[in-house]
């Protein structure tokens, strides 16, 4: 294929494998779970992309197949007794099936009513899931601290997650990459530019909107299994936090809509940021604020983020930044 | 007899609702925007009433007249910083510029007044009719609600900056040609908005605790009255907030409290995916 003769995406992949060895090479847990919200966010961010940067569909929401992912994966280890791979791979699947489900119904709405109607099954899936008992209503799920023995006890266990964090992170890149190059990607593409006129060129426009959508909801599942798996509990408010998910617009924003690199650089930098403000005396309190104002500052001024940005100064870059 | 109670309970929280989503709705009508800074104000709004309350003991009503001009100023504020340069691009910029309005004022809430929750201790007694008691302070905000939406009609169809505003919302481009200055009735508009928010974010305060994360629920609950009524559309905006607050007065008859937003969040979806012009809005 001929996708891959371009160095930009191994570059990619070869620098976020180079951090993601990182903690493994030192041993240090405190570096490891710095990386595992980065990657986390890489994940979130990368998927969410191909609904809103390529496809240009505004999911307000997105967070609800995370939330979702989490909780049917951790009803899975507690309830089914089932193992954490088959958990995993039952969280993508449900995140994959609601999306499925909804597209058909939500992705008739263009522009901002998309986006509302995303906000609204994210707060209609909460309030749902607050009520649900075999999900453990307000109080959610626990994980048993037993389970952890079957993967070598909790220390093994925090590693183990982040394993198959860094294997899904970098799968989630590949996958951005996969639907960009592909004439699938161009059809989203064609919808984001000119949906009446992508469709009168044949681009069967629901169908592929709804797969977009599919894609971009599987990963998130899968990751919130092991976020919370890694965390040990769940529970409606923490799961479905509407601020999380335009956190992740901003970091979709922040890199560079509808391109590959951008949501991975915009999550990372998104995130170191966070960290510096929250740890920094002089902003702790308002790193709230802090972060408003630099986002505002962004959207003012460089609405292309740092990889639209960098694309447009420098052409030559243009082939090789994916 | 006592569902009666919860249905009248319902309907004046339901006024007070709708000048909140009235706010959003205008903002969307005028200029096509989604104003994610909603919830925030409605929290200062509360805020302005708590602490021109307790610092000069000044009577809540007069201090929401206080809070209503200071609404307006800080719209049109926020319109000028984080809106205007951005108001032709598309929706995720301006969704996003006013989503970061939100966290610039709910960092700085956070910072100055913490999550302490803060109440307005001020009554009017109670008035009982039949099987019906309602407090005071709550038959004061209907009636302030309906007397706000009463200007506000007057105001856009009775007066020429009305006029302009309905112009503006109408069709941009053919209202420069016609020399109305739109930037500024666009920022006016923005600032009509949040001064709508404020003024519910005051009455709010007056009969409900209070902290600056609160404007997030009734931010929520104006997106589901301005679908309800029909996006844009500010009375249809008040009557959407009756048909809310109906709701949740009668349906913790039938369910559990906790049952109310998802019924609330299915019938948003259910609206916007059937009817998008709202129960009232004419068919497009």
């Amino acid at each position: 294929m001929n996708a891959w003769r371009n160095p930009g995406i191994w570059l990619t992949l070869g620098v976020v494998a180079a951090f993601s060895v990182w903690p493994i090479l030192t041993q240090k847990a405190a570096s490891r779970e710095v990386l595992f919200t980065m990657l986390l966010s890489v994940v979130l961010a990368s998927s969410l992309n191909i609904i809103l940067g390529y496809t240009g569909y505004v999911s307000f929401g997105h967070i609800v197949y995370f939330g979702l992912g989490g909780y049917v994966g951790l009803y899975m280890i507690s309830s089914l007794k089932v193992t954490l791979w088959l958990a995993i791979i039952g969280g993508g699947l449900a995140s994959a099936l609601l999306a499925f489900l909804l597209g058909r119904a939500i992705l008739r709405l263009r522009g901002a009513y998309f986006a509302l109607a995303t906000i609204g099954v994210n707060e209609a899936v909460r309030a749902f899931i607050n009520n649900f008992k075999p999900f453990g209503g307000p109080i959610g799920i626990s994980l048993n601290f037993n389970v952890y023995k079957d993967y070598g006890g909790a220390t093994q266990s925090l590693w183990l997650a982040y394993y198959l964090l860094i294997a899904i992170a970098l799968g989630s890149i590949v996958l951005s990459y996969v639907v960009k190059s592909s004439k699938f990607g161009l059809g989203l593409r064609a919808i984001r530019e000119d949906e009446d006129a992508a469709e009168v060129m044949g681009v069967i426009t629901p169908d592929v909107k709804t797969w977009a959508y599919v894609l971009s909801a599987i990963l998130p599942g899968m990751v919130g299994v092991l976020f919370y798996f890694k965390n040990g509990n769940i529970e409606p408010g923490d799961a479905f936090r509407l601020h999380f998910s335009i956190e992740l617009l901003v970091m979709v924003m922040l890199g560079g809509y509808g391109t590959v690199l951008g949501p991975v650089l915009g999550a990372a930098g998104y995130q170191r940021l966070r960290g510096f403000l929250l740890t920094s005396p002089l902003f702790k309190d308002i790193q709230l604020s802090v972060a408003g104002a630099l986002l505002l500052l962004i959207i003012l001024f460089i609405p292309a983020g740092a990889v639209g940005w960098i694309r447009h100064r420098v052409p030559v870059l243009r082939k090789v930044l994916p | 007899m006592e569902i009666l109670a919860f249905v009248v309970d319902g309907l004046l929280l339901g006024f007070v609702y709708g000048i909140a989503a009235m706010g959003l709705t205008l903002i969307w009508g005028v200029m096509n925007v989604i104003n994610l800074s909603h919830g925030p104000i409605i929290a200062l709004g509360s805020f302005g009433v708590y602490l021109l309350f307790t610092s000069i003991g000044m009577n809540p009503y007069l201090a929401l007249v206080l809070v209503a001009i200071a609404g307006l100023l800080v719209g049109m504020l926020v319109y000028a910083i984080a809106i205007h340069r951005v108001i032709n691009a598309p929706h995720l910029s301006t969704l996003l510029a006013t989503f970061s309005i939100n966290m610039i004022i709910i960092g700085l809430g956070t910072a100055l007044f913490t999550t302490t929750p803060r109440t307005v201790n001020y009554s009017l007694g109670s008035l009982t009719a039949g099987p019906v008691t309602v407090l005071g302070t709550r038959l004061v905000a209907a009636l302030a609600a309906t007397l706000v939406t009463g200007l506000l009609y007057l105001f856009l169809y009775r007066t020429t900056l009305g006029k302009y505003v309905r112009a503006v919302a109408n069709n941009r481009s053919a209202a420069e040609l016609m020399g109305i200055p739109s930037s500024r009735i666009l920022a006016f508009s923005f600032g009509l908005g949040t001064m709508l928010a404020a003024i519910a974010g005051g009455l709010i305060a007056t009969f409900f605790p209070f902290t600056i994360l609160s404007g997030g629920v009734y931010e929520l609950k104006s997106f589901v009255i301005c679908v309800l009524g029909g996006l844009g559309n500010p009375l249809g905006a008040l009557a959407g907030g009756l048909v809310l607050g109906a709701i949740e007065g009668i349906i913790p008859k039938f369910l559990p409290t906790t049952w109310v937003p998802v019924l609330e969040f299915l019938l948003f979806i259910i609206i916007l995916l059937v009817r998008p012009s709202g129960l009232f809005g004419a068919k497009k």
